[in-house]
């Protein structure tokens, strides 16, 4: 973050070092600090798999009357309120708030749920023309140029991450195109990690104080999250289908 | 790309060339002499073009070559993480885009502007801003808003690019 | 031995035949009206959803690529089995087979979100995609077809015309497979995780096929006055009779399984008791009305030998083929998947729901244009190639030949 800061306006640095001191706080359990400062990749080297990103989400914090993580997302992507003529049913949605309860103990959590950038993604092995990809490091995206809009990728997805776009579209946003036709999901926030920066959804869980969201590099034995993860249980969803999943919950 | 991309690509087309054999024959298009529309006439649009800041190729080359630029940027940037700005589409908008009279920036692909005013009169359909973005939004959504963390314009490694030297770029 | 059977095209100047060609190509230009609105304005105008996202024109395609495999059965029985009754009637299951699959691939392909992207989809290529194969089998798979029936037709070729014949034998096997993959890829789905879908769309692919190739060939024999024996037509039913209970045997052994795993009671328990419209469809059409009824027909000591029911038959056929499909394909994404085992869901993504879908008129439209197509092409080879025989009459097709085997 800080070897991107010094070309952007006072006024703005100033604005990052707040945003990045309040995410570093939020991702780390207290009394353990971030020990290694990222370093950033320079914008013209390729990303590679010495990183994977992942993101633990806490559903024990993660509270029921909150969607703050979801109206982040719509914010830095913009999605939502986008569609005029679709349909509920018919509108995107990147990540949504689910609440489940266990039918034998009555146990209830909420937890966001958006793509969940497998190792090995199903979304991407039926994809006829290769426009789900999956990243060196890990994030899968989907490649709107070549994608045909033939939601097989949509058939495939085990958590119904992604959708359809059923429109014309005006006033997307520079870091995020998206269009009639073509199917799209949650990126990871691409845009932010390729600049050391933190997925919406975690920025704003941690500017609500609840912190349910850690995002990191899973790769990095000493990357908060990678700490989190051995420090305490979490499961992958689906867990039978092997997927391997970078989102992994905890408290279900 | 990488190297799965190429193969598959190279397959992909292998495959392709024998099942559309019969179309292929027209396709072979000798590269003219001459620049495209070097000879032409038109009613100058209202599009934004710098006077004094050089785009970043000579006009020339970018009305031959833009679309092969912006292609490569694409692959570049989508498939492998590969942020630098100087043939990435959102800076030819953030350059090209008009103001209309309130001081309101005007969609690049609107009648009449930079992109569809070429486009239209060549007869070729532009695909691109069924996703991407038609006005510069960076700038101005950086002002008034809280939750944008990373979105610096400029980066290490990009070739000197003028469009940014106003934006306090140099080091 | 007889000569070989005396092929000609149809006149084609009767008004019939011009109300015909004037129907389907009503039919046909209709959906193409359906395409291009669905286009310009985006899918929203159709009943698909984020939930269920391949609607009615994917129902439409896939029994007619299914139908399309099943249909080139005929031909083969005649070329790679050897039964002679069959042989003069490979020409009309070739060109019927090219046709179906035609019609199919329209409306699937205009039913893309970028079908202006063809030729994305033919210049990149996943081949770990079971769909990016499927696109390579069907183009091959009309090629060896046409090659196929090019053999047959052309007298200095008719010595390779068993080989062809073989390889478009094993090709559709293969395409069939393929198309039933479709879903057994779909591990996520309750619905379609199962192997058994492939060899049950090649069971169902006979049976579909040969449905719509025997309508076609009593629709075609009786408005040109040519005359259609009972050795050929009987044959043809019987053998009906046998796929359509063959489908209904994989059927009941595809349900058993599910049933016999546990993670599957409950899509089970939803196709077939508490699923609503997918349970009717499934017990009054697909079963009932789609295979009970016109194995009954068809097997009938007197009934059976009539050619109204005959039509019939092979007309409930079709139907019950088309609700199978769509209980399979629609049912299958209405059942909301397990992401949460042992939880009950709700979400503002319809999580742990039923979902629902109506098709909207201009899905169904492009769906019965692919129909229309695929007729259309029928009509206007018959009329300008010869594909159909003069006559089918009991002693035209040699009935010592095929008493004999
Ligand atoms: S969660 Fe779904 S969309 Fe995301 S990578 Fe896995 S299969 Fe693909
Ligand atoms: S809809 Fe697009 S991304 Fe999804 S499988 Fe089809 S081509 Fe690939």
């Amino acid at each position: 973050m800080s070897d991107t800061s010094n070309r952007i306006d006072s006024a703005r640095r100033a604005f990052l070092n707040k945003a990045g001191a309040a995410a570093g706080a939020a991702a780390i359990a207290p009394g353990v600090f971030l020990t290694t400062p990222a370093v950033a990749r320079p914008a013209d080297q390729p990303v590679s798999s010495e990183k994977r990103w992942g993101i633990l989400v806490d559903t024990n914090k993660c509270a029921s009357n909150c969607d703050a993580c979801v109206t982040a997302c719509k914010d830095e992507n913009g999605w939502g309120s986008t569609e005029h003529h679709s349909s509920q049913e018919q509108q995107s949605q990147w990540i949504r708030k689910v609440e489940i309860r266990n039918r034998s103990t009555g146990f209830v959590a909420t937890l966001p749920l958006m793509c969940q950038h497998c190792e090995h993604p199903p979304c991407v092995d039926v994809c006829p023309t290769g426009a789900s990809f999956k990243r060196a490091d890990g994030i899968v995206l989907v490649d709107k140029h070549i994608c045909i809009g033939c939601r097989y990728c949509m058939m495939a997805c085990p958590y119904k991450a992604r959708s359809f776009i059923h429109e014309d579209l005006e006033d997307q946003l520079p870091w995020a195109p998206r269009g009639k036709g073509t199917v799209e999901s949650c990126t990871l926030c691409v845009q932010r990690v390729d600049n050391d920066g933190t997925p919406a959804c975690v920025e704003a869980c941690s500017a609500e104080n609840h912190n349910a969201l850690v995002f990191g590099n899973l790769n990095d034995e000493n990357s908060d999250i990678s700490r989190e993860l051995a420090r305490a249980e979490s499961i992958e969803l689906r867990a039978d289908l092997a997927l391997n999943t970078g989102v992994r919950y905890r408290g279900i | 790309m990488t190297y799965a991309m190429v193969a598959r690509r190279v397959s992909g087309l292998l495959l392709s060339a024998l099942l559309l054999l019969p179309l292929a024959v027209s396709a072979e298009d000798a590269e003219a002499e001459n620049l495209p529309f070097s000879d032409l006439t038109m009613t100058e649009p209202e599009r934004h073009v710098s006077a004094t800041e050089e785009c970043v190729a000579p006009e020339a080359v970018m009305r031959r070559n833009h679309m092969k630029f912006i292609l490569h940027q694409r692959d570049d940037t989508m498939h492998r993480g590969i942020r630098t700005r100087r043939y990435s589409l959102e800076e030819c908008v953030n350059c090209h885009a008009a103001k209309n009279e309130q001081g309101e920036y005007i969609p690049v692909n609107a009648e009449n502007q930079f992109c569809s005013s070429c486009h239209t009169y060549a007869a070729v359909n532009i695909d691109c801003f069924q996703c991407h973005a038609t006005k510069p939004v960076r700038a101005s959504r950086l002002n008034g808003r809280s939750a944008s963390a990373a979105h610096p314009s400029g980066g290490p490694g990009n070739a000197p690019h003028p469009f940014l030297v106003s934006e306090g770029n140099a080091q | 031995m007889k000569l070989a059977p005396n092929y000609r095209e149809i006149e084609g100047k009767s008004t019939g035949f011009r109300v015909l060609l004037g129907g389907l190509g009503l039919l046909a230009a209709l959906a193409f009206g359906a395409f291009l609105y669905m286009e310009h304005s985006g899918h929203y105008v159709t009943g698909m959803t984020n939930q269920i996202v391949w609607g009615m024109p994917h129902v439409f395609a896939i029994f007619l690529i299914v139908a399309a495999s099943g249909a080139l059965n005929v031909a083969s029985i005649g070329t790679v089995f050897g039964k002679s009754l069959y042989k003069p009637l490979g020409r009309l299951s070739g060109l019927l087979a090219i046709a179906l699959l035609l019609g199919g691939l329209m409306v699937l392909v205009l039913d893309l979100g970028h079908p202006d992207r063809l030729i994305v989809a033919m210049t990149y290529y996943n081949f770990k995609s079971i769909f990016a194969w499927n696109i390579i089998l069907y183009n091959g798979f009309l090629a060896v077809t046409i090659v196929y029936l090019w053999f047959m037709m052309e007298r200095k070729m008719n010595r390779y015309y068993r080989a062809a014949g073989t390889v478009a034998f094993v090709w559709r096997l293969i395409l069939t497979t393929g198309t039933g993959s479709i879903f057994g890829w779909l591990v996520a789905r309750s619905a379609y995780d199962m192997a058994m879908l492939a060899p049950m769309f090649i069971i169902m692919s006979f049976a579909f096929g040969l449905a719509i190739f025997i309508l076609v060939l009593m629709a075609a024999y009786s408005w040109t006055g040519r005359p259609l024996g009972d050795a050929v037509l009987f044959r043809l039913k019987n053998l009906l009779g046998v796929f359509i209970a063959a489908v209904l045997y994989f059927v009941m052994v595809y349900h058993l399984s599910n049933l016999y795993a546990t993670e599957h009671h409950g899509v089970e328990r939803f196709i077939l008791m508490d699923g609503g419209i997918y349970t009717q469809l499934f017990w009054i059409v697909q079963i009932l009305i789609g295979s009970l009824l016109p194995l009954a027909m068809v097997y009938h000591p007197t009934i059976g030998k009539s050619r109204p029911a005959i039509a019939t038959a092979s007309l409930l056929v079709i139907i019950g083929g088309m609700a199978q499909v769509y209980v399979l394909l629609i049912g299958g994404q209405a059942y909301p998947l397990e992401i949460f085992p042992g939880y009950e869901v709700t979400s503002s993504f319809h999580d742990g729901v039923v979902n629902s879908y109506s098709p909207s008129i201009w899905e169904i439209t492009l769906g019965v244009g692919g129909v229309a197509v695929a007729l259309l092409v029928v009509t206007i080879a018959i009329r300008v190639l010869r594909f159909l025989p003069v006559s089918l009459a009991d002693d035209a097709v040699d009935p010592h030949a095929a008493k004999a085997d």
